[in-house]
């Protein structure tokens, strides 16, 4: 496999069982991959299965056939604990309803990963502090959730996706319940992650409109792959000099 | 780290539900504090029977006539104590303990009998005697003691002399009286009355005159009868003195008490009383014996008997810590429900299922902790007042708060288990999809 190679998805099947023999399939054996620092998105109506799709490339779920390889590790093979740890270490999620623990601070929801991946407190106390910074959340990291504004929180989400310093960030419709002004800084703060910190990114939405916005489309319609295309996004600079 | 992680969560959680917390340790907090306080109440009770009956002296064999066991069953337990027979007869004066018995006793057992204790109450405790002096009145009651009572009981004599040979062969009227009917009736000024003849009244009327020889300290008992300012103190008369006036004076003992030598052993010399006593004086007699019992395993016997008593209440105040415990069950399955969504974030940050249910464990035992240290509180508080209420001295039982500490955890990680793994084995993308 290529070196360059993040993520390869090789005829991914999903089904899921209502009852025998009811068997009902979501996915019909896709095959795609995405290169180590290339921002991708994955498009397609509600009930195309992007969402299923996305839960196997999150680790939430495995293939019921299929290869599926995220920054060298088989997945299909891994168990529980161990697609635990990969998803501890290897994807940093963000998604459309935040889900930032209630009732902690903004700076203890960043720690949670670094925290489960067993760093000292001091350490990750000082990366999360780092991490709010660059989604310029420093003024607010000691808020818990409920008091902050939705844009506010999906920094703090895309700061926490950020602690373990992730292969891969998996965005599932992360302006999805946002106004779009504050969409749009959300999508910025992506673009800067992308081309300043050479990340992967995988954005999961409905909307062809912000499909635009990334180098790769990949349209997605009842499980199947049905079209790639390419962007119309010039980069940041050339955005900001307009 | 992930521990005390836990655990500030666990406590966040708490705050944010301040009345649904409270409610939830009640049943953990009643549970704890009515074990604390029946082990506090029959602890401080242990002490005090224990301490009373070492006051009495616990190297003492008591020694009494007892009816005969008018069946062949065998009805005594192992001091010779005879629960079940039938009456035969009244107690005559040759059924009892005579002098010349206690002599050949002490004689044959010279080396392990130290004294042999008699005593003879003239009034009971509950009505006094009474010694009026300068217009004022103190409650008094006479009790004769032999010259071995004396030795051993060793009263501090703050002013004259305690009595002689004389006063206990011939059963003179002299007595000692207390510091506390001195300051009573002499504003405490004890040559007033010493060298005095001071007369008793009795409650049928009659009075005796007694001359006081000496001042006795009075050292307050621990079953107090009549007020603490005002108590009834004794008028200690030889021992004959109180059978003269009782009208026994050449009766025989219905029961003495025997203090044995430091190095005898209690358990064997009783046997070795009883047999002496019934083979020599009683073999002949149709209905009574002689019962030895020795203070020690009378003091054992009470104190299995207090503990069992503590041990039943202790499991019926248990029944509300069960109960407490579900209640911490079931409000964990209902925050679970309600953090569905939390726990398939925290499995989509990488929480594996051990770290959620160590998570929600944990949960359970901080509430469960918390209620205990509350119900140790509580526990203490009422123990403490239920023994002053009786007038003794509260003793607080470290082991049952250790032992309360510990039972609240485990029914913490007991009742939390359950809860706990449902938790750690939802399915990560249900979890997230909930709403």
């Amino acid at each position: 496999m290529a070196e360059n190679i993040m993520l390869d998805l090789r005829n991914i099947h999903k089904s899921f069982f209502i009852g025998t023999p009811n068997e009902f399939e979501v996915l019909h054996g896709l095959n795609f991959s995405v290169n180590k620092g290339e921002f991708v998105s994955i498009v397609g109506q509600s009930g195309s299965g992007k969402s299923t799709l996305m839960n196997i490339i999150g680790a939430l779920d495995r293939p019921t056939a299929g290869e599926y390889t995220l920054d060298g590790v088989d997945i299909e093979k891994a168990k529980d604990h161990e697609l635990s740890a990969l998803r501890n270490k290897k994807i940093g999620f963000v998604f459309q309803t935040y889900n930032l623990i209630a009732r902690t601070t903004a700076l203890k929801n960043v720690e949670l990963p670094m925290m489960y991946a067993g760093m000292g407190r001091v350490e990750r106390t000082e990366r999360a502090k780092m991490l709010l910074e660059q989604v310029e959340m420093t003024d607010r990291m000691l808020h818990k959730p409920d008091e902050l504004s939705g844009g506010q929180k999906q920094r703090v989400a895309i700061a926490r996706a950020m602690a373990n310093d992730p292969a891969i960030i998996l965005a599932d419709e992360p302006t999805g319940a946002l106004d779009s002004a504050t969409g749009r800084l959300i999508m910025d703060i992506f673009h800067r992650l992308h081309e300043e910190q050479g990340k992967t990114i995988v954005l999961i939405t409905h909307s062809p409109e912000l499909s635009q916005e990334t180098q790769r489309i990949i349209t997605l319609k009842d499980g199947s792959i049905i079209g790639e295309s390419t962007g119309n996004w010039n980069g940041l600079k050339e955005k900001e000099g307009a | 780290m992930l521990f005390t992680e836990n655990v500030l969560v666990a406590l966040a959680g708490l705050k944010a539900n301040i009345m649904r917390s409270l409610l939830t340790m009640l049943g953990i907090i009643i549970g704890i504090a009515s074990v604390i306080a029946i082990m506090t109440v029959g602890n401080s009770i242990t002490l005090i029977v224990n301490s009373t009956m070492q006051g009495l002296g616990a190297n003492n064999l008591q020694v009494g006539v007892m009816q005969k066991s008018t069946d062949d069953k065998d009805d005594k337990d192992d001091s010779g104590m005879n629960y079940g027979s039938g009456y035969v007869r009244e107690m005559r004066d040759e059924d009892k303990i005579s002098k010349d018995m206690l002599l050949s006793f002490k004689e044959e057992f010279s080396d392990d009998v130290k004294y042999i204790l008699i005593d003879e109450s003239v009034d009971d405790y509950y009505s006094p005697s009474k010694v009026t002096e300068n217009g004022k009145t103190a409650k008094t009651r006479i009790v004769g003691y032999n010259r071995d009572y004396m030795e051993f009981n060793d009263k501090e004599i703050l002013a004259g002399r305690g009595f002689i040979q004389q006063d206990f062969t011939e059963g003179k009227a002299v007595c000692m009286v207390s510091d506390k009917l001195v300051d009573r009736l002499y504003k405490g000024n004890k040559d007033a009355v010493l060298g005095k003849e001071i007369e008793v009244t009795r409650p049928d009327g009659s009075f005796y005159d007694f001359y006081v020889v000496g001042v006795y300290e009075y050292v307050a008992e621990q079953f107090t009868f009549g007020e603490s300012d005002n108590p009834t103190t004794e008028l200690m008369v030889p021992l004959n003195c109180a059978r003269r006036i009782n009208h026994n004076l050449n009766k025989g003992f219905d029961y003495v008490m025997v203090v044995t030598s430091v190095n005898t052993d209690n358990n064997t010399f009783v046997k070795t009383v009883r047999d002496y006593f019934n083979v020599n004086f009683y073999s002949r007699n149709d209905a009574y014996e002689i019962a030895a019992i020795s203070m020690d395993s009378m003091m054992e016997k009470m104190n299995t008997m207090i503990s069992m008593i503590q041990v039943a209440l202790s499991v019926i105040a248990g029944i509300s810590l069960v109960v407490g415990g579900i209640g911490v069950m079931n409000i964990m399955l209902v925050s679970i429900t309600e953090r569905t969504k939390e726990i398939g974030t925290r499995k989509a940050l990488g929480a594996t299922n051990a770290s959620i249910r160590l998570q929600f464990i944990t949960e359970s035992v901080v509430i469960c902790v918390i209620g205990g240290i509350i119900g140790i509180f509580f526990g203490i508080g009422l123990g403490m007042v239920a023994v002053k209420l009786m007038g003794y001295d509260a003793a607080v039982s470290v082991s049952s708060i250790v032992i309360a500490v510990a039972f609240s955890m485990a029914i913490g990680i007991f009742f939390g288990y359950y809860p706990a793994n449902k938790a750690a084995k939802l399915n990560p993308i249900d979890a997230l999809r909930y709403e």
